[in-house]
């Protein structure tokens, strides 16, 4: 095992112990401290997929998340008034089904990032982070003028949705769920990585050139590998909406991509734990700065600041010592 | 639509452009010099404002407080090039974007904490208050028409410093390769330092123009300066005159459409439908429009690369 295996497995066990003694001394609070780093952590999984593996800096994520949580709000606002979405051509109803809900989250999100990624994807550098910026800020601006699910305010849920099986309402019953969520998305992530789609991937982004002449198209991989961060993004949107069970365009906004961002930059780009130990620091610092000062938003950004210019692998990278696997 | 209310918002386009050229050009040539994206430059626009706001407050001079933006927004801009900045330029632009994002993290919070969560205002001098009458019988305020020719005025000076001063030419140098004019003998973390606070002078100067319309508050300068990304974006970055077509088409197209659209859409919508559609696209307009024309030129209008 490498050093960072075992910092993997530490902080594993310690993201299980942290809500097991809550749960034990009855900290509902806590719980859901916990869920949001593992709904973050998610959000932060599927970029990573774009940042980490294919040096796609997409600094509009956002938008995935957003729409993620849209779909949400949309399925589960026509449910909770017995509205249906249309009836025509078809009757599509609402639903308060998570399942239903996920796979709603994950096919709009990917088609989504199959239309952002297909446009962004033909220019480089700053012209596609700013372009992915840009589409971040479109879809934000779209849901402030649509007035249909609150515009600006944002729309409230009141019934968390369900899961068969399971009563979600109750706090470590959710939590796990979006642990498991999590769990999945890291195997699938690490699976990716040393699958040949994520070999090749990972050599595009070191030298694209040379990966176009042994025969494989960089574009293609790209889109791919956007496509389905992008989903995995939006599937954190849907589960991020369930936990506040409320949406709005702040969802979408460019706050939100610099978020998603930094949790995968604290943690270690392309370190499959880098956005779990991020997420994790987030919501630490959030909860211990913003008790001793309502601006501790400066102490974010000098730590962040610190991490960018002195300790460049972040919290994972710095702990393991050089970086192993990505140049 | 009339006449008069069509000259009145084409007015209002050109003093959006001016403004948002004001922001862009700061940006365009820190990354064009320097191949730095600067987040934090929405601070800066956001610093020359409030210096601006707290000047007048205290003077009641509002020469005194457009000096106070300039100042402000340029000192502002040397203290972080000197202590942050400059650590970046040989970073790749993740790196950029998240350390500016801190920036902007640190200066937004730090404004809030000195001048707390309550907008500021900063009025217009009585001199340039009230409505001035334009050939054929348009109405339009005085002020708004004093920051068209201001910042008109600033361009200008600007495209002559660039043009024709020696410190344009070792700017316009410094684009074309770096090493080369270093291996001249000119200073080149001066030229940066000091191409920066130009930047940020123009970007604080910005602020200041744009606060006696608006209100004075944190987290002011974010939507412009994302405005301004579009802009450079369009423009081509780098390029000051990218800079100035680019923003000339982003304030026409975002006044204009979300003027027309509206319109558009209550000829075959009934009125409210209309006007919720077309509010929602108009404000989409701009992105649509950056979007066309990076599929069309991926380096954008006057891009180089």
């Amino acid at each position: 095992m490498t050093r960072e295996s075992y910092i993997n497995a530490g902080l594993t066990f310690l993201l299980v112990l942290v809500p097991f003694w809550a749960w034990s001394t009855g900290q509902a609070y806590i719980l859901t401290l916990c869920t949001k780093v593992a709904i973050l952590a998610l959000a932060g999984v599927g970029l990573n997929i774009a940042l980490g593996l294919g040096g796609l800096v997409s600094f509009g994520h956002a938008a995935f998340f957003g729409i993620g949580g849209y779909a949400m709000g949309i399925l589960a606002s026509h449910a909770q008034t017995f509205d249906p979405i249309m009836d025509w051509p078809i009757l599509i109803e609402g639903t308060k089904s998570m399942p239903v809900i996920w796979l709603v989250a994950v096919v709009a999100s990917s088609l989504a990032a199959l239309l952002i990624g297909a446009l962004s994807l033909r220019t480089s550098g700053v012209y596609f982070i700013m372009i992915t910026l840009a589409f971040g800020q479109m879809l934000y601006y779209f849901t402030i003028g649509w007035p249909a699910y609150g515009g600006e305010d944002g729309l409230s849920i009141y019934v968390r949705n369900s899961f068969p099986g399971l009563n979600t309402l109750v706090p470590v019953q959710f939590l796990i769920l979006s642990y498991v969520v999590l769990g999945l998305a890291l195997l699938f992530s690490a699976r990716l990585a040393r699958a040949p789609f994520g070999l090749a991937l990972t050599a595009a982004r070191q030298n694209a050139d040379r990966v176009e002449t042994v025969g494989i198209a960089p574009y293609r991989l790209r889109l791919v590998a956007f496509v389905i961060s992008g989903s995995i993004t939006g599937l954190a949107g849907a589960l991020f909406a369930d936990l506040n069970r409320f949406i709005s365009p702040t969802m979408f906004s460019w706050h939100t991509s610099g978020e998603i961002m930094i949790f995968v930059i604290l943690g270690g780009v392309g370190r499959l734990y880098g956005p779990v130990a991020g997420a994790a620091l987030f919501i630490l610092l959030e909860h211990l700065l913003g008790g001793v000062s309502e601006y501790w938003k400066i102490f974010l950004g000098a730590l962040l600041l610190a991490v960018v210019l002195f300790a460049r692998g972040g919290l994972i990278g710095t702990l393991a010592g050089r970086e192993v696997a990505h140049g | 639509m009339t006449f008069l209310l069509f000259a009145e918002q084409m007015l209002n386009g050109l003093q959006f452009g001016i403004m948002l050229f004001l922001m862009a050009a700061g940006l365009t040539l820190v990354f064009g010099v320097m191949g730095l994206i600067n987040l934090a430059h929405g601070s800066l626009y956001m610093i020359g404002a409030f210096a601006a706001a707290a000047v007048a407050g205290a003077t009641g001079s509002f020469v005194l407080a457009l000096i106070a933006s300039l100042a402000a927004a340029a000192a502002a801009g040397a203290l972080i090039e000197l202590t942050v900045i400059r650590r970046l330029y040989k970073r790749d632009h993740l790196d950029q974007v998240l350390a500016t994002f801190a920036l902007i993290l640190i200066l937004s919070e730090g404004t809030r904490w000195v001048f707390g969560s309550f907008p500021l205002y900063l009025d217009v001098p009585s001199y340039l208050s009230g409505p001035v009458t334009l050939p054929g019988g348009i109405q339009y305020p005085l002020y708004r028409l004093a920051i068209i020719v201001a910042g008109l005025v600033v361009a200008g000076g600007l495209f002559a410093l660039i043009a024709r001063t020696r410190i344009g030419i070792q700017i316009r140098a410094g684009e074309a390769d770096r090493e080369m004019i270093a291996a001249l003998g000119i200073d080149i973390s001066r030229l940066y330092t000091l191409v920066f606070a130009l930047g940020a002078a123009l970007a604080g100067l910005a602020g200041a123009l744009v606060g006696a319309i608006q209100s004075v508050q944190v987290g002011m300068g974010e939507p412009v300066l994302i405005l301004a990304f579009v802009v450079i974006v369009i423009g081509g970055i780098g390029s000051i005159k990218g800079a100035l077509v680019g923003a000339l088409l982003v304030g026409m197209t975002d006044t204009m459409g979300g003027v027309l659209l509206p319109r558009f859409f209550a000829l075959f919508l009934d009125p409210s439908a209309a006007t919720t559609v077309g509010a929602s696209l108009g404000s989409m307009l701009i992105y649509i429009l950056m979007a066309v024309v990076l599929i069309m030129r991926p380096s954008g209008l006057y891009g180089s690369a």
